[in-house]
C-alpha cells in the first residue's frame, strides 16, 4: 500500500483558465492542506476528503499539464502537479481515501432504511410466496445481504410506488346551470347559492359572464350587483320564456350580456370546428346533422316549445350545455388556490386561456401541412417485419447443437480445396458442359428408383429425428415425469440459482473490497448449490436417471461457468502485481 | 417462420429467385459435374413452373468476378423456337449462362493458383433482393417471393459485410432465403441467411438425388410450409468474419459503439473510428466476447 501522507508542489487553480497559485500540497488519508508560497495569498486551502465527491485527472500523454481536479458541492479543486509521477501518487491516494468515504456513507445510508421502505419490502414478500423463499434462502443464509437482495428487484418496489399515486382532482362533473333558485314562497324573491366554488365553475363555463366579470367589476358595478344581474338572467332563462328574454335585453344592456349566446364560446367553437382535420368536408357532412333539421333541439327540461326564430339567439338548448360541461371537464384544469377572491380567479383563468391560444394555433398550422391525403398517397403496403434479434433461446438451442456437434466441419473447411485447373481450362470445362446439355438435352430419367428411395427415406429420418426432441413440446415437460420431491427442488435450485448468478456477474469488474467478498461469498453459494444439484441427479431413479441429468445440465453448465470465471479472474489477479487504477 | 400477412400477397403464386452458383474453379474441382447439375436443377425449375401457371422464376448466375440475371420466366424472349432437343424456355437460360460464363472468363483477375476463389454470392443475393424490390411495386398483388441459394464454393469471409446486409435486408422486407449447399462442407454464410430469415437450409448428402431434395424440400410454396414439417438444420455457424483481416473468428474483439467485429486489438475501430481507452491488458481481455 502507499504511504499515509504525500506532500508535492503544486499550482492551485480555482478555474482552469486561472494561472495558478504556486504552494505545496499535502494529501492524508482524511484530508488536503495547501500552503501557497506566498505566505500573504489567500488561498489556503484545509478540506476534508468527505466533503469531496469525485475526483479527475488528466491523462499522459494528452497535450494538458498534469492536472488533478477534486469535485466537491459547489465546484472543484485543480492543483496542476510538476509531473505526472507525481500526479499518479496523489491520485492513488484520493483514490483510496475517497473510497474509504465512500463506502462509510453507504453503509450509513442502508442502514437509515425509511421505515416505509421496511414495510414495502415486507408486504412483498407476503405477497409473494416464492420471493420469500428465496429471501428466506439467500438473506437468511448470509448469501447476500438485505441491501444486495433487493438491489435487484427495484422493478418490484418502484411498481408498488406508482400504484400508491394519488389522482388528480378534476372538475366536478355536475351541471352547475342548474344551480336551482330557491323560493320560500312568502315573498316575491328568490335565492340563489353561491360559493366559491360555484363562482369558479361559473368562469369556467361561461367565458361571457368571466369577461364580463372583469370588465365591469369593479369599475361599473360591485360584486353584489354583478351576481344579481347574473341570476336574473339565469332566472328568466329558467323560465323559458323566450320573449320575456328577448324584452329584457332591450331594457338592460348589461344584463343582455348574460342573456344572449355566449360569443366567446361561438368563436371558440369556430376554432374547434377549424382544428378539424382539413379534408373532412364539413358541409357536406352539415346535411346529416339532424340537429338542425326542426323539432330536433331538445331543450332543457326536456320540453320541446317551438317560438319564433328571432327569438332563437335567447334560447339554450340541453345539448350547448352538456357539450360546454364537457369540454370543460375534459380541460380538467383546477385552481391550485383559494377561491376566496373571485376577482383573482377570473384574471388567473383569463391568463391561462391566452397561453393555451397560441399553441392551437400552431397545431393546425402542423396539421395542414402535414396532412397527407390519402387518395394521393402512393400505394404502399407491402409489409415490412421489424428488424429483431430472434428468441434467444431459439440462439441458445442452434447454437447449443453447433457445440455439440464435433468440430469436423470447421476443421475441414479449413483445408482448401485443391484446384490444379488454370482459369482458362475451368471456365473451358464449364462451357463445355453447358453445351453439352444443349446438345443432349436432359437426361430421359434424372436419377435411379434407387436413388429416389435413398433420398425419401434420408429426408424421412432426417425429419422424425427432429421430430422428437426431449422436452421440445410445449405440451409435455420432462419436470412433469419426475416425482413432486423433485420437481419441487429442481425448481427451487433453479430460482435460487438464476438469482445468485444474476448477483455473481453483476459484481464484475471487481472494483471495490465489496464486490470481492460478495462475489466470493456467492462463489461458495454457487458450489453448494453445484453439489445439491449433483447429489439430485445421483439419488434420482436409475429409469428417471438420463432426463433429471438432462435438465440438471444446462443448469450446472451456467453454475460451471461462473466458477471457472471466478478462478480465471482470481489468478489473473494474483498474477499482476501493481494493481492498476481502480482495481482491488 | 415469421410469415407475412398473407393476404397483401397472391399467397398461390410464388416468386422464386434462384442463385446459380457457376464458379469454374469450383465446378473443375468437385466430383459431381456440373452438366448432371445443371439439369436436374433445369427440371426443377419447370416444375416450379408447372405447379402453377402464375408462378415465376429468376435465375441469378453467381461467378467468380460477376453476378447476372440469365432467366427470367416472364420474359418475352422464352416463347422463340424450340431446337430439336431442347424446350425454347431452356435454350434461352443455357444461351444465357454461355454468355455470363465468357463474360465472366473476361473479368477474371488472377487469383492464387491452387485455391478456389469464392462466388460472388452478395452480389448475386443483393440483385435478387432488387428484382423483388421491383415486383413488390408491380401491382396490388404481387407474387410472393422467396430465394433460393444454389451454392456449392466454400464462404468468401471477406464478402461478410455485404452478404450480413443483405440478409438483414431481406429479413426487413420478408423474403425467406432458402440454402441448398452442395458443397463438402457447411456453409456459415448460408447457415446464418436462413435461419435469419426464417428460409430452410439443406445439404442434400445423395447429389444424384438433386431434384428430389429440390423438389420435396425446396419447391414448397411459402404458404404451404405452415402445414409441412420441413428438414430443421441441426445447428448454425454463427461465427464472423473480422473485419480488419476477413478471418473467421471464434473470438473476437468487438467496438462497443458500432459493434463492429476484430481479430485483434486496436487503439481505434477502423468502421467508426471510436477510439479505444488505454485499456490494460487484461481489461481489454474482459472486453473479448465469444462469438461462436
Amino acid at each position: 500500500m502507499s504511504s499515509a501522507q504525500v506532500v508535492k508542489r503544486a499550482k492551485y487553480k480555482t478555474t482552469v483558465k486561472d494561472p495558478g497559485t504556486p504552494g505545496v500540497l499535502k494529501l492524508t488519508r482524511d484530508k488536503f492542506v495547501f500552503k501557497p508560497n506566498d505566505p500573504t495569498s489567500t488561498n489556503k486551502l484545509d478540506v476534508e476528503f468527505r466533503f469531496i465527491k469525485s475526483h479527475k485527472h488528466t491523462k499522459e500523454g494528452s497535450n494538458k499539464p498534469p492536472w488533478l481536479n477534486l469535485t466537491h458541492g459547489q465546484g472543484s479543486y485543480i492543483f496542476e502537479l510538476e509531473s505526472f509521477s507525481d500526479l499518479h501518487v496523489c491520485r492513488e491516494l484520493v483514490g483510496i481515501a475517497l473510497s474509504k468515504h465512500g463506502e462509510a456513507t453507504k453503509v450509513i445510508s442502508e442502514e437509515q432504511l425509511s421505515a416505509a421502505e421496511m414495510t414495502l419490502r415486507i408486504k412483498l414478500l407476503q405477497e409473494n410466496s416464492k420471493l420469500q423463499r428465496l429471501h428466506k434462502e439467500l438473506v437468511a443464509s448470509g448469501k447476500l445481504t438485505e441491501s444486495e437482495f433487493w438491489a435487484t428487484k427495484k422493478k418490484l418496489l418502484d411498481q408498488d410506488e406508482s400504484r400508491k399515486l394519488k389522482q388528480r382532482i378534476g372538475f366536478k362533473n355536475s351541471l352547475i346551470f342548474d344551480t336551482k333558485p330557491m323560493s320560500d314562497g312568502r315573498i316575491n324573491q328568490v335565492k340563489f347559492q353561491l360559493t366559491p366554488e360555484i363562482k369558479y365553475q361559473i368562469f369556467a363555463l361561461k367565458p361571457a359572464v368571466h369577461q364580463a366579470f372583469l370588465n365591469f367589476v369593479p369599475s361599473k358595478m360591485n360584486e353584489v350587483d354583478f351576481w344579481n344581474k347574473y341570476f336574473k338572467a339565469e332566472y328568466i332563462h329558467s323560465t323559458k320564456n323566450a320573449v320575456a328574454a328577448a324584452a329584457e335585453a332591450a331594457e338592460d344592456e348589461d344584463l343582455a350580456v348574460f342573456l344572449k349566446d355566449d360569443e366567446i364560446l361561438e368563436i371558440e367553437a369556430r376554432k374547434k370546428v377549424r382544428r378539424v382535420d382539413p379534408t373532412l368536408d364539413m358541409e357536406a357532412d352539415q346535411g346529416d346533422d339532424y340537429t338542425h333539421l326542426p323539432d330536433h333541439g331538445i331543450f332543457r327540461d326536456g320540453s320541446k316549445d317551438i317560438s319564433e326564430v328571432q327569438n332563437s339567439l335567447y334560447k339554450r338548448t340541453l345539448l350547448q350545455d352538456l357539450n360546454r360541461q364537457g369540454a370543460v371537464v375534459l380541460e380538467g384544469k383546477t385552481l391550485d388556490m383559494e377561491m376566496e377572491n373571485p376577482r383573482t380567479v377570473a384574471e388567473i383563468l383569463a391568463r391561462r386561456k391566452q397561453e393555451t391560444g397560441g399553441v392551437v394555433d400552431e397545431e393546425r398550422r402542423n396539421r395542414i401541412s402535414m396532412t397527407p391525403i390519402e387518395d394521393l398517397q402512393e400505394h404502399d403496403n407491402h409489409p415490412y417485419a421489424p428488424l429483431c434479434i430472434k428468441d434467444p433461446r431459439d440462439y441458445f438451442d442452434s447454437q447449443q447443437a453447433n457445440a455439440v456437434k464435433t468440430l469436423d466441419d470447421s476443421q475441414a473447411g479449413m483445408e482448401q480445396m485443391i484446384c490444379s485447373l488454370g482459369p482458362e481450362e475451368a471456365y473451358g470445362s464449364l462451357r463445355a458442359s453447358i453445351s453439352k446439355i444443349k446438345a443432349t438435352g436432359l437426361r430421359d430419367s434424372l436419377f435411379s428408383p434407387e436413388v429416389a428411395l435413398k433420398v425419401l427415406s434420408g429426408l424421412t429420418k432426417n425429419i422424425s429425428s427432429t421430430k422428437y426432441h426431449l422436452g421440445k413440446s410445449s405440451q409435455e415437460s420432462v419436470l412433469d415425469i419426475l416425482p413432486n420431491t423433485t420437481k419441487e427442488k429442481l425448481l427451487d435450485h433453479w430460482v435460487c440459482s438464476q438469482e445468485l448468478l444474476r448477483h455473481f456477474w453483476s459484481s464484475y469488474p471487481i472494483t471495490t473490497q465489496n464486490l470481492n467478498n460478495k462475489t466470493k461469498r456467492l462463489k461458495d453459494s454457487i458450489s453448494q448449490i453445484y453439489s445439491k444439484l449433483e447429489e439430485i441427479k445421483v439419488s434420482a431413479k436409475s429409469d428417471l436417471r438420463h432426463q433429471v441429468s438432462l435438465v440438471v445440465h444446462p443448469m450446472q453448465q451456467a453454475l460451471d461457468a461462473a466458477l471457472l470465471h471466478y478462478d480465471a479472474d482470481i489468478r489473473k489477479r494474483n498474477a499482476r502485481g501493481a494493481k492498476p487504477n481502480g482495481y482491488v | 417462420m415469421t410469415s407475412a400477412p398473407s393476404k397483401l400477397y397472391a399467397d398461390d403464386v410464388s416468386l422464386l429467385v434462384v442463385t446459380l452458383d457457376t464458379n469454374p474453379f469450383f465446378w473443375s474441382t468437385f466430383p459431381f459435374p456440373f452438366a448432371d447439375f445443371l439439369s436436374q436443377v433445369l427440371a426443377f425449375l419447370n416444375s416450379i413452373l408447372l405447379l402453377g401457371q402464375l408462378n415465376q422464376v429468376i435465375v441469378i448466375a453467381t461467378g467468380c468476378n460477376s453476378c447476372g440475371y440469365v432467366f427470367d420466366s416472364t420474359s418475352d424472349k422464352n416463347h422463340g423456337s424450340t431446337t430439336g432437343t431442347m424446350p425454347a424456355l431452356y435454350s434461352n437460360l443455357l444461351h444465357n449462362l454461355d454468355q455470363f460464363v465468357a463474360r465472366d472468363q473476361q473479368l477474371a483477375s488472377p487469383h492464387t493458383p491452387g485455391t478456389v476463389p469464392s462466388s460472388l454470392l452478395s452480389g448475386s443475393l443483393s440483385m435478387a433482393l432488387c428484382y423483388i424490390q421491383r415486383a413488390f411495386r408491380s401491382g396490388p398483388m404481387p407474387p410472393q417471393p422467396r430465394i433460393l441459394c444454389l451454392q456449392g464454393a466454400t464462404d468468401g469471409p471477406e464478402q461478410y459485410v455485404a452478404i450480413m446486409n443483405a440478409i438483414f435486408s431481406a429479413q426487413h422486407s420478408v423474403v425467406p432465403i432458402d440454402s441448398c449447399y452442395i458443397g463438402s462442407n457447411n456453409s456459415a454464410f448460408l447457415q446464418q441467411a436462413s435461419y435469419i430469415t426464417g428460409g430452410i437450409y439443406y445439404k442434400p448428402p445423395q447429389l444424384d438425388g438433386l431434384y428430389q431434395y429440390l423438389s420435396t424440400v425446396f419447391a414448397t410454396d411459402l404458404h404451404s410450409r405452415a402445414f409441412l414439417r420441413l428438414p430443421k438444420s441441426v445447428g448454425v455457424d454463427f461465427r464472423a468474419s473480422c473485419f480488419c483481416h476477413k478471418q473467421t473468428i471464434d473470438m473476437g474483439y468487438v467496438c462497443s459503439v458500432c459493434l463492429s467485429i476484430f481479430c485483434e486489438h486496436h487503439d481505434k475501430c477502423s468502421t467508426c473510428g471510436s477510439v479505444f481507452g488505454q485499456a490494460q491488458l487484461d481489461a481489454s481481455a474482459a472486453d473479448r466476447k465469444r462469438k461462436a
